[in-house]
């Protein structure tokens, strides 16, 4: 009984991260610029391989009684890199100069630098 | 029931992949292609784990951590270089 119920958790954790996993790379490939596909790709894959990863784990404890720590660590270590990875490839994209979508109606870090350069 | 959801599971990750190799090269500018590859590593992660239960075995789960380490530091001198236009800054001074 605990068994089925454990694998029916583990199997809709594991097919919910492969689900967010296929939208993040269909947001990758369909939306218009470097940003909103840097966007698709930092949140919503993170996410799949989150939740990917508690299934696993929580496979290797309830049904084989093994508790491992690394995945946990790989848990936290992902939780914690993947943003600060987009973020680090979406700042070295606007300092080289990517174009933003054409209908993007306004560009705030422009404006931000060029009042921070007027007070100065 | 279970195996059956695993390998959708497995099937579904291997799918996104691909479509991220799509982007991967068409992708009109070199942050386009540092994206993609940064998503195809996490996949790379999923599917390291979901092998892993398949396989049943847990020899697999520390190339989770391991995978994920590469990953960011790959992506991290990847947006270095572009930035600065190299990795390994010699002259702190300016």
């Amino acid at each position: 009984m605990i068994e089925t119920i454990s694998k029916c958790i583990i199997g809709y954790l594991i097919l919910q991260g492969a689900f967010f996993s296929l939208i993040s790379a269909i947001g990758v490939l369909r939306l218009p610029d470097v940003y909103t596909r840097n966007h698709a790709a930092s949140k919503s894959a993170t996410l799949g391989v989150i939740s990917i990863l508690t299934g696993v784990f929580l496979y290797f404890w309830l049904l084989k009684d093994h508790i491992n720590a690394r995945v946990l660590l790989g848990i936290l270590f992902i939780f914690l890199t993947s943003p600060v990875a987009g973020h680090l490839i979406s700042r070295a994209a606007y300092n080289t100069k990517v174009k933003l979508w054409k209908n993007n109606p306004v560009d705030e870090l422009k404006e931000a630098r060029q009042e921070a350069k007027d007070e100065v | 029931m279970f195996e059956f959801v695993i390998w959708i599971s497995l099937a579904l990750i291997a799918a996104s992949s691909l479509l991220l190799i799509f982007r991967l090269i068409i992708g009109p500018s070199i942050p386009d292609r540092a994206v993609s590859l940064d998503a195809i590593g996490i996949n790379l992660v999923g599917i390291t784990a979901i092998i892993s239960v398949v396989l049943d075995t847990n020899a697999f789960l520390d190339i989770i951590l391991l995978i994920g380490i590469l990953a960011f530091i790959g992506t991290v001198s990847i947006a270095k270089f572009l930035e600065k236009g190299e990795i390994i800054e010699n002259d702190r001074n300016d």
